[in-house]
């Protein structure tokens, strides 16, 4: 750590009633929002320009929507145990922010097991993100999105994941010393968990409805 | 408050730093050096265009086998060099100059902020900017040599390329890392970590350059993030994004599962790299309005004004991208609105330049070195803004696209223009950074032939480019009309040369002025912000106590006051 003090960590500035570090994440998910969007700009882009024999809907291609909605449920239950664990910092409670957190944690692993046998299964029937390989069966612009597009997300599943398990193991120790400092991180994970969840809210209809 | 202020350790204080100034100055160091090396691509490109097929002297023996044929250069080695200056001096020089080093030194300073508001973020930022350098420099040694696919990496030729191309993508990755987290340590640190007193309006001009500069980096980088995932995808896993069905290579059809778009990587390419030309522009044009307005020793005329034509520029420059698409086959729907839009942009570009302009009017002008590279600034730039306005109509531009002229152009902007503008900002603020001050003689010897030169190579092209000489080609006598306008190339070649002899004063006035021993005064160009309020060079923490600021940044030659400038630290008697 530096030993400089810089202001406004814990608490927040007057013209903007947010701390640096929220201010931050929220400029972040400013460019994630950029980033998503010109890939589901491409989508739409790509979708025009395809022949409709090229470009299978969500079932068509294999894509289970039970599965598929299961899977939005463990996104949004894990929000909400995400807003919970917040809440029961905010109250003094750190037992129940680690039950809660820990629930947030499990349920993002869910997502990604279960993503994991739609690939499996994906894999098994020959559909890969590829064309010109040997043994791809069905080759499309979808599938290749479809991958891109659910890979992309779930990396970004997977390192909120490994953040959220730092907090909880290692980053909880300021508790004791600064609640406040570390309330407030708990805060900008879940910002940052919501957006991810929000991302899927968005891709699963793109791809499994559309 | 003594332990609050403890010096860190070695490699805490060189290698591992924290502190925004360290990281400005490796910032600083790191993107000169690859701004030389870049620079050194094109003095080798310039030989084959002057002698084409003529062996190299001295260096053409060192050169490797697969880049040089008994030392003369072969194609291939032409187009990595091509692509890899554009990269390198746009991505690792200009951007981590303007942007790292003189933003990461100078805007803390400026607003009276003890750091960055993240400073080890800021620490990151640097090390994904050195690791994203390293992996687009080792990839000259791969087999099939570096990216050669030019600086924009058109689809579906990147797509089929070398490995080169696979190493300039993930090493973009890294740098649109360290451009996105420096961005937001930015934004951050302007907005909430403002001394008491520094209103938006009181910030100086090169702050609010930074700071539009650093929305851009933050919204359009992630495009070609995106197109980077998408290509990296058709070279790795084979998919077609980029490449068209009944696309043949070598006398094969390529694999494409039909609908992908070579045009979609045109449109995600330049939504970023139209603001990335503005984020190139803007801190130059700040650090020259900060040179001009001390030097004067008057306000910048038109401040406000001058702040909204940058925000309204920042915001415009996200609807200009396909001008870059005229020849594209588009449509003349898109073609109008885009060069609608593109002629609205100019004007803001222009208010800026003429403020700066109308600053000098009525001044006693003093002429330091800053001075001289700042004043130079002001036609180079607008030599540059003007030539690009045939290109912002789609009927000049299908004779003028991918020509010598549109290099001449932008070159003209970036060279003489924002290189000009990092240099009066590395004399203007060397005596803060080192407590030394450069050589006045030697800067002056580094100026008047670099202004030169710069035109000498840059002013051919636009000839060259209205005769019709494409910018890619290796050879260009093999064309009647190149070889008719062959005097031009060899005027640009050795003027190209000419320039990298200039630079030697500059280099050796570099390190000679950081070693000597007599110190410069606290303050040597009595100038008004609050870098000059503190310690030279500043401590950790910068500021024993928390500046207050009372005034504006401009306050100079205020009629009654004692001296003829106030800085925006002192309050003036009631």
């Amino acid at each position: 750590m530096s030993s400089v003090v810089i202001p406004y960590r814990v608490k927040p500035h007057p013209l903007t009633g947010v701390t640096s570090g929220k201010l931050g994440i929220w400029l972040f998910l400013a460019s994630e929002v950029m980033l998503f969007g010109a890939l589901f700009s491409s989508y739409v882009l790509l979708r025009v320009g395809s022949l409709p024999e090229h470009w299978p809907s969500g079932v068509e291609a294999g894509l289970s929507v039970p599965i598929g909605t299961f899977n939005t449920l463990v996104l949004i239950a894990s929000s909400v145990t995400m807003v919970m664990s917040w809440a029961s910092l905010k109250m003094g409670n750190l037992g129940a922010f680690k039950r809660y957190f820990g629930g947030t944690i499990g349920l993002g692993l869910v997502f990604l097991v279960v993503k994991g046998f739609e690939y499996g299964a994906k894999f098994s029937h020959g559909i890969f993100p590829a064309v010109g390989w040997p043994e791809v069966s069905d080759p499309s612009t979808f599938n290749a999105l479809y991958f891109t597009l659910t890979g992309l997300h779930g990396v970004h599943v997977l390192l909120g994941i490994l953040v959220n398990l730092w907090l909880l193991l290692f980053g909880v120790a300021i508790w004791k010393t600064e609640p406040e400092w570390f309330t407030g991180r708990i805060e900008i994970a879940g910002l940052y968990w919501h957006f991810v969840d929000l991302v899927w809210i968005f891709l699963f209809p793109t791809l499994y409805l559309l | 408050m003594s332990e609050a202020h403890a010096e860190p350790g070695f490699w805490r204080k060189y290698v591992f730093a924290t502190d925004h100034k360290t990281i400005g100055i490796q910032y600083g160091l790191t993107a000169l050096t690859f701004l030389f090396f870049g620079f050194s691509l094109m003095m080798l490109m310039r030989w084959q265009l002057a002698y084409p097929g003529e062996a190299i002297p001295i260096l053409g023996g060192l050169l490797r086998d697969s880049w040089v044929d008994q030392g003369a250069m072969l194609p291939d080695f032409y187009n990595q060099l091509g692509a890899m200056h554009g990269t390198i001096m746009v991505f690792m020089g200009i951007v981590p100059l303007a942007v790292g080093a003189f933003g990461n030194y100078v805007v803390p300073l400026q607003i009276g902020a003890p750091d960055m508001a993240f400073p080890r973020l800021n620490m990151m930022s640097y090390q994904a900017f050195f690791i994203g350098g390293l992996v687009m420099l080792s990839s000259f040694f791969l087999p099939g040599g570096a990216a050669s696919s030019g600086w924009t990496s058109y689809a579906p030729l990147a797509v089929i390329a070398t490995t080169g191309q696979t190493f300039w993508l993930v090493g973009m990755v890294f740098l649109i890392a360290s451009s996105l987290l420096g961005a937001i340590n930015f934004i951050v640190t302007i907005i909430h970590l403002r001394a008491e007193g520094m209103s938006f309006f009181r910030l100086p001009f090169f702050v609010w350059s930074q700071l539009v500069t650093a929305f851009l980096l933050l919204l359009a980088f992630p495009a070609l993030n995106a197109a980077a995932v998408l290509q990296l995808m058709d070279r790795l896993a084979g998919t077609s994004f980029f490449l068209p069905s009944g696309l043949v290579v070598g006398g094969e059809q390529a694999a494409a599962a039909g609908g992908g778009s070579p045009l979609l990587w045109q449109h995600l390419f330049w939504f970023l790299a139209h603001p990335e030309v503005y984020v190139l522009i803007l801190p130059g044009m700040g650090i020259v309005a900060e040179v001009i307005a001390n030097n004067t020793r008057k306000p910048l005329w038109g401040y406000r004004t001058m702040v909204y034509s940058l925000l309204f520029l920042g915001f415009l420059s996200f609807g200009v991208w396909a001008h870059h698409m005229y020849l594209t086959g588009m449509g003349t729907t898109m073609s109008t609105f885009f060069q609608t839009t593109t002629m609205i942009i100019s004007i803001p570009s222009v208010i800026i330049l003429t403020c700066l302009l109308i600053s000098l009017w009525g001044a006693s002008i003093r002429f330091p070195v800053p001075m001289l590279f700042a004043l130079a600034f002001l036609p180079m730039f607008g030599i540059g803004g003007l030539t690009g306005l045939p290109l912002g109509l789609a009927l000049p531009d299908l004779h003028l696209h991918d020509t010598y002229y549109v290099i001449g152009h932008f070159h003209y902007i970036v060279a003489p223009g924002t290189i000009f503008a990092m240099f009066a900002g590395i004399y203007h603020w060397f005596p803060k950074i080192t407590g030394r001050s450069m050589n006045a003689t030697l800067g002056r010897i580094h100026f008047w032939p670099s202004l030169l030169f710069m035109n000498g190579i840059f002013m051919p092209m636009m000839f060259e480019g209205m005769a019709g000489v494409s910018r890619r080609l290796f050879d260009p006598t093999t064309y009647a009309h190149g070889e008719a306008v062959h005097g031009l190339t060899m005027l640009s070649s050795w003027s190209a040369w000419g320039l990298a002899l200039a630079q030697i004063p500059f280099i050796i006035n570099f390190f000679w002025s950081m070693r000597k021993k007599e110190k410069a005064e606290e303050n040597p160009w009595q100038a008004t912000t609050l870098e000059w309020a503190t310690a030279t060079p500043p401590p950790h923490g910068n500021f024993a106590e928390p500046p207050v600021v009372y005034c504006g940044p401009y306050e100079y030659s205020v009629p009654g006051a004692e001296r003829d400038f106030c800085p925006q630290y002192v309050k003036q008697g009631v």
